[in-house]
């Protein structure tokens, strides 16, 4: 479905992606990790489209998309959504004309451009933004909801564009505990329920493992780590992140189960 | 897709949310279309009062709006042995256009700074005063330098101090409004741990807030000096001196020293290009903070 092929992105002198190479058979959802400066960002930036690649192809289904120009990348984009850390909504237009922007790429410019959308994509996007949890919120200008709200409304947007893949870089990096799970439970239900591919940079190594069916480890721009979550131990984390021995992963973990986890530890010990 | 809702509200109430956000929807393109009708309609009714007014009128006169270029550019061509001998008679006339235009762009600028500093809040020196000093800059802005130009013209007669004057009077309400949108800006964190040191206002501004600001500053300084020169080169023709005087001279008395106006044209053309391509390389770099 998905191959990448030695992808590579320079910057001046700088390798920030270094030959990634992996495929993808079916859809599934896929976690990358790795510490900040790895490449992560700019792995999901070439998969989308948003920089260009400066070496190696990407292959979808066949077509080879860093070969895309003018309407047929913008019509790739539109195939393969994008989740940002910091949700990237208009700030003021309301929520559901934020949502009505997955649509843009299908519809004419002057209509947009003066926000007239068809009544059946209007309905649709309340339905999506129903399905998240959020249908209250539809008329709210979107900088007056929470971090946690305005995130799903960037991923309504995403399911408005009705992609084959969502991209979603380090979704919840700016998001309390409670709300980053609402987000990973959306990604996931919206994967299993709608066999979209979720590719999703995440910055704990808990949700990788509980959300993920693959995890790709990245460090200095190179992929180290291409495997199940549970093949993901301690000693592999340490390599990721070039950490020493006293890394511990419940020391930043933000998933509230840590907390049980760690009290038992303290009390069995 | 949408059956899979775990929680939230139920279908009914999805419906009402749909129904009450298209009613919305629906207003707000009400409005829009009557806005956009009222527009088209003011446009074509003032197009319309307006060409009645006209002397000439808009649809005879307009097949005629290139002759006058045509005319001028025709004799200019025959006349081209001139031009280079031209080119350097009139070039002390263009530096007094540019001396006038730098001159008033560094007064208007010293000016404007103190106006925007006493104008802004959480800076200002008296903060009752603020609105004082808003109106004072409007009102410099407001007077055309034109007119300034040409009450000072009658009182101080012609030359370039008059123009220089009013420039640097418009300068310095231009400026002051726009500097004191940056600083509004500034953090005022540094301003604080000055104020703690016992530092008095005109160190707070200077030390806190001018280097915050000075980037900003420069780059609107530069811009404000472009648009000086072109008015500068204006004012010439009411008398202050300068480029625009020698046009008004050249072009007044019609054909025959056409070739001069042309010479000006070419001159002022040029210096408009050159400080443009300065200044805007200047504020790209101070903009990128390089």
């Amino acid at each position: 479905m998905l191959e990448l092929k030695s992808l590579t992105k320079r910057f001046g002198d700088k390798v920030a992606v270094d030959a990634a190479t992996f495929s993808v058979e079916k859809p599934m959802m896929i976690g990358i990790i790795g510490r900040s400066g790895a490449g992560k960002s700019t792995l999901l930036r070439m998969l989308n489209r948003l920089s260009d690649a400066s070496d190696g192809d990407i292959l979808y289904d066949g077509t080879e998309i860093t070969a895309l120009k003018g309407a047929a990348r913008r019509e790739w984009q539109s195939r393969c959504a994008m989740i940002f850390q910091q949700f990237n909504l208009v700030p003021r237009m309301d929520v559901v004309s934020n949502v009505l922007h997955g649509t843009l790429n299908r519809r004419s410019t002057f209509a947009t451009m003066f926000n007239l959308y068809p009544q059946e994509d209007i309905h649709k996007a309340i339905e999506i933004l129903d399905r998240l949890g959020i249908a209250e919120q539809a008329p709210k200008r979107a900088e007056a909801l929470s971090g946690g709200q305005q995130q799903r409304v960037a991923i309504a947007r995403a399911l408005m564009q009705d992609p084959s893949i969502i991209l979603a870089d380090e979704p919840i990096a700016s998001l309390d505990p409670m709300n980053a799970q609402i987000v990973m439970d959306a990604l996931r239900r919206i994967h299993e329920e709608d066999g979209r591919m979720v590719i999703a940079n995440l910055h704990t190594l808990d949700t990788a493992r509980r959300y993920c069916d693959r995890v790709i480890g990245m460090r200095d721009g190179r992929i180290v780590f291409d495997g199940r979550p549970d093949q993901l131990t301690t000693g592999v984390a340490r390599d990721i992140y070039g950490a020493g021995a006293d890394f511990s992963e419940a020391a930043t973990s933000t998933a509230i189960e840590t907390l049980d986890r760690t009290d038992k530890k303290l009390v069995s010990a | 897709m949408t059956d899979a809702t775990l929680s939230g509200p139920t279908r009914r109430e999805v419906d009402r949310i749909q129904d009450s956000y298209m009613a919305q929807v629906r207003r707000r393109r009400m409005y829009g279309g009557l806005t956009l009708a009222i527009f088209v309609l003011l446009m074509v009714s003032g197009f319309v009062v307006a060409d009645d007014r006209n002397a000439g009128g808009f649809w005879d006169g307009w097949r005629q709006m290139l002759d006058f270029p045509a005319d001028v550019v025709s004799e200019a061509w025959e006349k081209r042995a001139n031009l280079p001998g031209l080119l350097v008679r009139y070039f002390p006339a263009l530096m007094e256009t540019i001396n006038i235009a730098a001159v008033s762009t560094l007064i208007g600028a010293m000016v404007g700074l103190i106006l925007s500093l006493l104008s802004t809040r959480g800076l200002a020196r008296w903060p009752r005063l603020i609105t004082v000093f808003r109106r004072f800059m409007d009102i410099l802005r407001a007077v055309p330098e034109i007119v300034i130009a040409l009450v000072l013209i009658f009182i101080l007669g012609g030359g370039p101090v008059p123009a220089m004057i009013a420039i640097a009077l418009h300068t310095a309400g231009a400026l002051g409004k726009l500097y004191s949108e940056v600083a509004e800006n500034a953090d005022l964190k540094p301003v604080e741990g000055l104020a703690s040191t016992g530092a008095n206002w005109t160190q707070r501004m200077w030390l806190g807030v001018l280097p915050q600001v000075a980037p900003n500053f420069l780059s609107y300084t530069l811009l404000r000096f472009e648009i000086n020169i072109r008015a500068s080169a204006i004012l010439g023709f009411v008398g202050a001196g300068g480029l625009g005087f020698e046009l008004r001279n050249a072009m007044a008395w019609g054909p025959g020293r056409f070739d001069e106006a042309a010479a000006i044209f070419v001159l002022l053309f040029g210096a408009i290009v050159f400080f443009d391509q300065i200044s805007s390389r200047y504020r790209n770099k101070l903009t990128e903070g390089q």
